[in-house]
């Protein structure tokens, strides 16, 4: 339809290549694409998503997520924070499976949950399906009014069993960051330490759909801003979990708000299988604990793979 | 098992009526009897047909005479009602529906010949908050329990509900908890709220909506009452909309209002008597609301006509709502625009 609407009616270019079409038994659609210029294609496009968002022509998810949003609106801009600013490599792409349910599970860092955004970006713009990171986010996140109403949109949902178990059996890709606040507020001499994985309720997620498991580790994101303190009074006043003190913010006020340009690896690892352990195996404590550990283990040490490689923090 | 003698409560209001409208165009049932404390609508009277109305009040011992003597053998209690009946009617609602419900379960209880009860209830039982799972499911609770208004009584009647199916396990209890309806016909809360020509919403929150058609409404309870499907059942619509983008399909106009004014303005709206909205209704447009609907399908046997959005839109065809701005007119600036484009190549 949007194709359609771009056709400009007296064109001598397009008209020509429509006369050469005549005689041609097979037309060529690349040919009429290239008679539009790209920017006119690209206002074409704007124009309907803006129509569509007018109308409410849109579909949303028992989640809350607007794909059509997020692919035109939410997901663009950190397209140069994740090629130019970061430089984000990722490695073992290959390991999330291209459908069905799976759960990816990584290191949080950063005191800002720019991790996540990359990650995501990461799975969208370079994995062949271009999946959508179903990511469960702290219940703070959806308490905030605007970011709480965001994070829904862009396919985030609360972190709790029964979410995780219902979008991983409809076979989506869920991210999980089970450190959570521990994990991203920790201090900068902390770095790459993983904190204690919750209580292991992701494992028991992906034990009852059977849903592999995939560990994630991300270096890079630890140095963006090093948090040398924290204002803990501030921080019950303002309900924040923590009040972050580098050593530009809050002294540099807004400019010290942006993030170090540290480079970046994500390397997603070999899937872990939790189809084979029978039936029950969700009520098993024992394996739970170990599973969580077996995750943790892996995490922990390919970041430390990963930092013995890398040479620089800003260079990689 | 059809049912001989049906008593329908609330059959002044669009369920009840339509209901017991339905039931006597059933030649199996052999009577229909309305309840109500005020008459039906004449069109909604003219509608029942062979259905008799009887003025009473749930409220009072005589409901358990006129069950008794009709020998009523399935009573659907579709009065558990939103819509306070004016400024003061809160309180008078609140009576109706916990202490109406009382009166009837004990006269239910009393009649050996009850074989049957269908009970209305609402999603609203599983509250709304931001601590909440995205999708509730029947065996779920609400995070914090509602403290008033129509989210309290209707967990209180469904506490009593469950109270008379464990004292009468001979009787088959469907408890249906349904989702805001919508509709061209239906007038509740919601229709009036997105007839609004300035729709007031929260600044800075997005409430997932889930809709159900009036008319799905009537057809699971008209199969409650004629099959033996004892339980507790979530009904809604497939899919969901967003509070705004809602708006925007039934082409009102979003006026965000930030949290602290939202009482203020809910005072305007309640004494302009446009909306009465009460404090869980506004946590509900905050937050919202998405329940499952497996087992409706599956055991229940019932799937929806309408999705969430064909239901709203059903609704904004049938009320002849007209959008602020013409779709033409944005079809027409697009065009123009692109034409402009095409010329400046």
């Amino acid at each position: 339809m949007a194709g359609a609407r771009v056709i400009p009616l007296h064109d001598p270019e397009r008209d020509a290549a429509r006369r050469s079409r005549h005689v041609e038994v097979v037309p060529e659609p690349e040919q009429q694409q290239s008679a539009t210029p790209d920017w006119e294609r690209r206002l074409a496009d704007l124009l309907s998503f803006a129509r569509r968002r007018i109308a409410g022509d849109y579909q949303v998810d028992e989640f809350g997520f607007d794909r059509d949003l997020t692919e035109n609106v939410l997901m663009p801009p950190l397209k140069p924070l994740y090629e130019k600013w970061f430089r984000v490599e990722t490695i073992g792409l290959n390991n999330i499976p291209s459908a069905g349910g799976a759960l990816i599970v990584a290191n949080h860092s950063g005191t800002v949950p720019l991790d996540a955004l990359m990650t995501s970006f990461g799975i969208a713009s370079e994995h062949p399906a271009h999946r959508h990171m179903r990511m469960l986010g702290a219940d703070l996140v959806f308490r905030t009014p605007v970011l709480g109403a965001l994070a829904r949109k862009s396919g985030q949902t609360l972190a709790c069993n029964p979410d995780a178990e219902r979008l991983m059996s409809s076979g989506e890709l869920v991210g999980v960051w089970p450190e959570g606040f521990k994990g991203i507020g920790k201090p900068f001499k902390d770095r790459y330490k993983l904190q204690r994985f919750g209580r292991g309720g992701f494992v028991s997620a992906a034990l009852k759909t059977g849903a592999p498991i995939i560990p994630c580790s991300i270096v890079g994101a630890e140095e963006i801003y090093p948090m040398i303190g924290d204002i803990k009074a501030l921080a019950r006043l303002l309900g924040f979990p923590y009040f972050p003190v580098t050593p530009f913010f809050p002294l540099l006020g807004p400019l010290g708000a942006i993030p170090l340009p540290s480079k970046w690896y994500i390397e997603f690892g070999e899937p872990i299988r939790t189809d084979v352990f029978g039936e029950n195996a969700a009520d098993d404590p024992m394996l739970v604990f170990n599973l969580t550990d077996q995750v943790r283990e892996t995490i922990q040490q390919t970041l430390y793979r990963l930092l013995t490689q890398r040479r620089n923090v800003f260079l990689g | 098992m059809t049912p001989k003698v049906v008593l329908v409560t609330g059959v002044s209001r669009f369920l009840g009526g339509h209901l017991a409208a339905r039931f006597a165009a059933n030649p199996d049932i052999e009577r229909v009897l309305g309840v109500d404390t005020e008459p039906p609508p004449r069109d909604l009277l003219r509608r029942m047909g062979r259905a008799e109305f009887v003025r009473a009040d749930i409220r009072n011992p005589l409901i358990s005479k006129v069950i008794s003597t009709a020998n009523v053998d399935t009573v659907v209690h579709a009065s558990v009602t939103a819509s306070p009946a004016g400024p003061t009617g809160r309180t008078v609602m609140k009576e109706m529906n916990v202490i109406g419900t009382m009166q009837l379960l004990a006269a239910c209880q009393k009649s050996p010949k009850v074989q049957k009860l269908v009970v209305k209830s609402t999603s609203a039982v599983y509250g709304s908050s931001s601590r909440d799972p995205a999708v509730f499911t029947e065996d779920m609770g609400p995070k914090d329990l509602p403290s008033s208004g129509y989210a309290k009584d209707a967990v209180e009647v469904e506490g009593y509900v469950r109270g008379f199916g464990r004292r009468r396990p001979d009787v088959n209890v469907t408890t249906l908890r349904f989702t805001n309806f919508i509709g061209p016909r239906i007038d509740t809360v919601l229709t009036r709220y997105f007839a609004l020509p300035v729709v007031p919403t929260v600044l800075g929150y997005d409430a997932r909506v889930q809709l159900l058609h009036s008319e799905d409404a009537l057809a699971v309870l008209e199969r409650a009452t004629l099959h033996d499907l004892p339980g507790v059942f979530n009904v809604g619509g497939d899919g969901v909309l967003l509070l705004s983008q809602a708006i925007r399909r039934a082409g009102r106009l979003n006026l965000p209002v930030p949290s602290a004014a939202v009482p203020t303005v809910g005072g305007f709206f309640r004494s302009a008597r446009l909306v009465d909205f009460s404090p869980d209704q506004m946590r509900f447009l905050n937050w919202g609301r998405v329940i499952d609907t497996t087992l409706l399908k599956k055991e229940f046997g019932f799937t929806p006509r309408w999705t969430t959005q064909q239901a709203f839109d059903d609704y904004v065809n049938g009320r002849g709502l007209k959008p602020l701005i013409d779709p033409e007119t944005i079809d027409a600036a697009e065009r123009g625009i692109l034409d402009a484009a095409a010329r400046f190549r």
